[in-house]
């Protein structure tokens, strides 16, 4: 450890203010567009159920149309 | 090579590969990341110079390193998709294109957290900032522009074009140091033969590195994956992929519902 107590890790010499600002924000930005891409994911799956089911209501309407007729 | 390379162009062994990447990259980002953070925050020696406001090049140079590397890899899979036609590589392309963005976003705004303790100003137009500014805006465009198109094939063509374009501001990011007078220091890493910086600051800077690269590929199989779905919509195996995945995460929630009512 290059730092004699926890209070002069935070001090980080006197750059604490620069140097936890960079650390936070890249910390930050990685999260957002990791959580973003994950959460991107589940939505397209939704996406891809509720299409789906789109079609096949679709499908069943336009039988019924047929069997009426 | 081709031969094993080619089945990769269907976009079902692509999702697949992605698949079994995905955990080993995370894996090693996080891994990586942990130990050579910690590393250079607490245990690499101070800069005789610049004290503890260096330790910001810890993160600083990975994300510069790698938004050049990302842009690279963007334009070489825009590349192979415009000489053999392949769908997949322009999906990798996009899938690429944001993550290399905020790669260059970090190596900005640490540049300038950087800057203002030891130069004193929060930016400069000098010229290796703004190359890597222009590089920015490069990924900008080719999201921009991929996004502007409503078929996604002309999309990827397009996109392709300028990200190939954009390829001739990479080595002027690099030789931006050599070629005029700027604030910015020279290369200390990329001198392999005689690296200008001592062996324990430099291996949690390599480390780091790694963890990026890690972090960039799990990332990528993500929205690799995504940019999959998105155009293969209307496939069986897509179809039958979501229904399981969706009801697997019912699934989960249930039981987790279930166990916190026991709890109480």
């Amino acid at each position: 450890m290059q730092f004699e107590s926890f209070a002069a890790f935070i001090n980080m010499g006197g750059y604490a203010f620069y140097v936890w600002l960079s650390f936070g924000v890249t910390f930050v930005a990685m999260g957002i567009i990791a959580i973003q891409s994950f959460f991107k994911h589940q939505n397209l799956l939704k996406q891809v159920v509720v299409e789906q089911e789109r079609k096949a209501r679709i499908k069943r309407a336009r039988k019924q149309q047929q069997a009426s007729t | 090579m081709w031969k094993w390379l080619h089945p990769y162009a269907k976009t079902e062994r692509a999702y697949q590969l992605c698949l079994t990447l995905q955990p080993w990259f995370w894996a090693g980002a996080l891994l990586c990341l942990s130990i050579g953070t910690v590393w250079g925050l607490a245990f690499a020696p101070q800069d005789y110079q610049q004290g503890d406001s260096f330790r910001i090049i810890y993160i600083h140079v990975p994300s510069a390193i790698l938004s050049m590397g990302t842009y690279v890899a963007m334009a070489i899979a825009a590349l192979v998709g415009m000489v053999w036609q392949w769908r997949t590589a322009y999906m990798s392309m996009i899938a690429m294109a944001p993550i290399g963005a905020v790669m260059t976003f970090i190596a900005l705004f640490t540049g300038a957290a950087w800057g203002k303790p030891m130069w004193g100003a929060w930016w400069v137009w000098d010229a290796r900032l703004t190359s890597e500014l222009i590089l920015l805006f490069l990924y900008m465009g080719v999201i921009a522009l991929y996004g502007a198109f409503e078929d996604k094939q002309q999309a990827g063509k397009a996109a392709g074009v300028m990200a190939l374009v954009g390829v001739v501001n990479i080595p002027i990011i690099h030789y931006s140091v050599e070629w005029w007078n700027t604030l910015h220091q020279g290369a200390t890493i990329s001198k392999f033969d005689n690296p200008s910086i001592a062996p324990e600051m430099l291996w949690p800077l390599l480390i780091n590195l790694l963890g990026f690269a890690f972090f960039i590929g799990a990332v990528t199989t993500v929205r690799l994956r995504n940019e999959i779905v998105l155009r293969e919509m209307h496939r069986p195996w897509v179809q039958t992929l979501a229904e399981q995945q969706l009801a697997n995460s019912q699934q989960k929630r249930a039981a987790s519902q279930k166990s916190m009512k026991e709890g109480n």
